[in-house]
């Protein structure tokens, strides 16, 4: 089973060199430490930042500079600043080339529904909905299943949509899946999970083809 | 021409009751500090507050929700405030929650004179629900008005006394879109220069869409997440 800087390493080697990548708050934030070695990504930060650099040393913290997630940061050579109709406006425009985000659901067809649980939680959407609605190539980096032990890759979402048919790419604990217009594709295990176990915490349509390789973790 | 006013209670001092406001800031990063703290002081209720986020609990827009100034809110983005969540739950304050970019975007569209825009971002979701829509090139798009605000009330860092602004890092994000977007726009700056001490290259907001600045005091900047390496 893989843990949280597991699945962001995993989905750290689907980037590219010369990708401009939109990292959303948890766990896709990890992808940034393991950008591999010789390629260069430029990590836009929807707030207003494109080449957001690691986090500052205690004396250069400043409070003018945040990511998306209100974490202190800094720049790079290279980076600029703009505002946020600019910053949505190259998202929705297709000049972001990917995205990893975080999902509370997300069903066999691509839906996928991060934003609200109603009654209980309503935090907004931030910038998801413009993120999924335009995005070239969407990652999700989520938990496969709930406290209870429920399947969050879902016939369909139950809880209220961010998105319609927008997820490409799914990167959970127990594998590596695309989605397909026949389901969640299985392309590979987390080391020591079974087909069989993907199976039984899969509610949507699940695609196993041939021999699925266990994913090399180094 | 003489935007310059003294201080917050004088830039605010005619803000109504009922009034439709936009704040610029992203969390508590570029808020106009010193006139929230002056609509506080001033008690002006039943406000409609558009921005990205609510503030926290006892800092930004928090501090005029514990005193139940605002009406409504019509952000992004509302966690971080259990105050807002506590009033939303239990229906005393009327929540419009909406994209980001959709958010950003109609302060744009009041700002460059267009009555709508049109986006992707949340067909097919809550957000869509009476909408109109129409497809283009195959992709169905969501037609979302431009905002109409009495005032929009923003923070920059440098200004100069024709309302030139410039702002700085990600401090910029909601602020020029909305300077552009009030019927009165007022502008708290750091820096407020004579006309000529900013170089004409470098402004992000130009004076003719700000009415009233003043050079704002005691900035606390606070920080919500500090996260720092070795």
């Amino acid at each position: 089973m893989l843990d949280k800087n597991q699945i962001a390493k995993r989905i750290a080697k689907e980037l590219k060199d010369g990708y401009y990548v939109n990292l959303g708050i948890g766990i896709p934030t990890l992808v940034a430490n393991y950008i591999p070695e010789g390629i260069s990504v430029t990590l836009q930060s929807e707030n207003g930042l494109l080449g957001m650099g690691p986090f500052p040393k205690e004396n250069e913290v400043d409070p003018d500079l945040i990511n998306a997630g209100k974490q202190t940061i800094t720049t790079l050579p290279g980076s600029a600043f703009f505002d946020s109709a600019l910053s949505f406006g190259m998202i929705r425009a297709g000049k972001v080339n990917l995205t990893v985000l975080g999902a509370m659901e997300v069903a066999d067809n691509g839906d996928i529904a991060n934003w609200k649980i109603p009654g209980k939680m309503v935090k907004g959407m931030g910038g998801a909905m413009d993120l999924v609605a335009s995005a070239k190539n969407i990652i999700v980096a989520m938990q496969h299943v709930n406290k209870a032990g429920e399947s969050k890759l879902l016939k369909k979402c139950t809880l209220p949509i961010t998105g319609l048919g927008v997820v490409k790419k799914i990167v959970t604990e127990l594998g590596v899946f695309d989605v397909t217009d026949d389901g969640f594709k299985l392309l590979e295990r987390a080391p020591g999970i079974s087909v069989e176990e993907i199976k039984n915490k899969t509610e949507g349509r699940l695609v196993v083809e041939g021999e699925i390789p266990e994913m090399a973790i180094d | 021409m003489n935007k310059v006013v003294k201080n917050a209670e004088e830039a605010i001092k005619d803000i109504f009751d009922g009034a439709v406001m936009m704040l610029g800031g992203f969390g508590l990063c570029g808020i106009p500090e010193n006139c929230i703290a002056a609509l506080v002081k001033k008690g002006t209720k039943n406000l409609t507050c558009i921005s990205n986020n609510a503030g926290v609990d006892d800092f930004g827009i928090g501090l005029m929700l514990q005193q139940h100034q605002v009406k409504k809110m019509i952000s992004s983005y509302v966690g971080e405030n259990a105050e807002f969540e506590r009033q939303l739950l239990s229906g005393e304050l009327e929540v419009e929650l909406i994209p980001q970019g959709t958010l950003a975007t109609r302060c744009m569209a009041t700002g460059y004179g267009m009555p709508a825009i049109f986006t992707p971002a949340g067909v097919g979701t809550e957000v869509a629900e009476g909408k109109e829509t129409r497809v283009f090139n195959g992709k169905t798009y969501l037609l979302e008005y431009a905002f109409e605000a009495d005032f929009a009330i923003v923070k920059a860092w440098k200004g100069d006394t024709h309302g030139n602004l410039i702002y700085k890092a990600t401090a910029r994000n909601f602020n020029p879109l909305m300077a552009m977007g009030g019927k009165i726009t007022i502008a708290e700056v750091e820096e407020l220069v004579e006309p000529g001490k900013l170089d004409p290259n470098e402004i992000h907001t130009p004076g003719i869409y700000v009415h009233r600045i003043f050079k704002g005091t005691n900035y606390e900047k606070r920080i919500e997440q500090k996260t720092v390496s070795k």
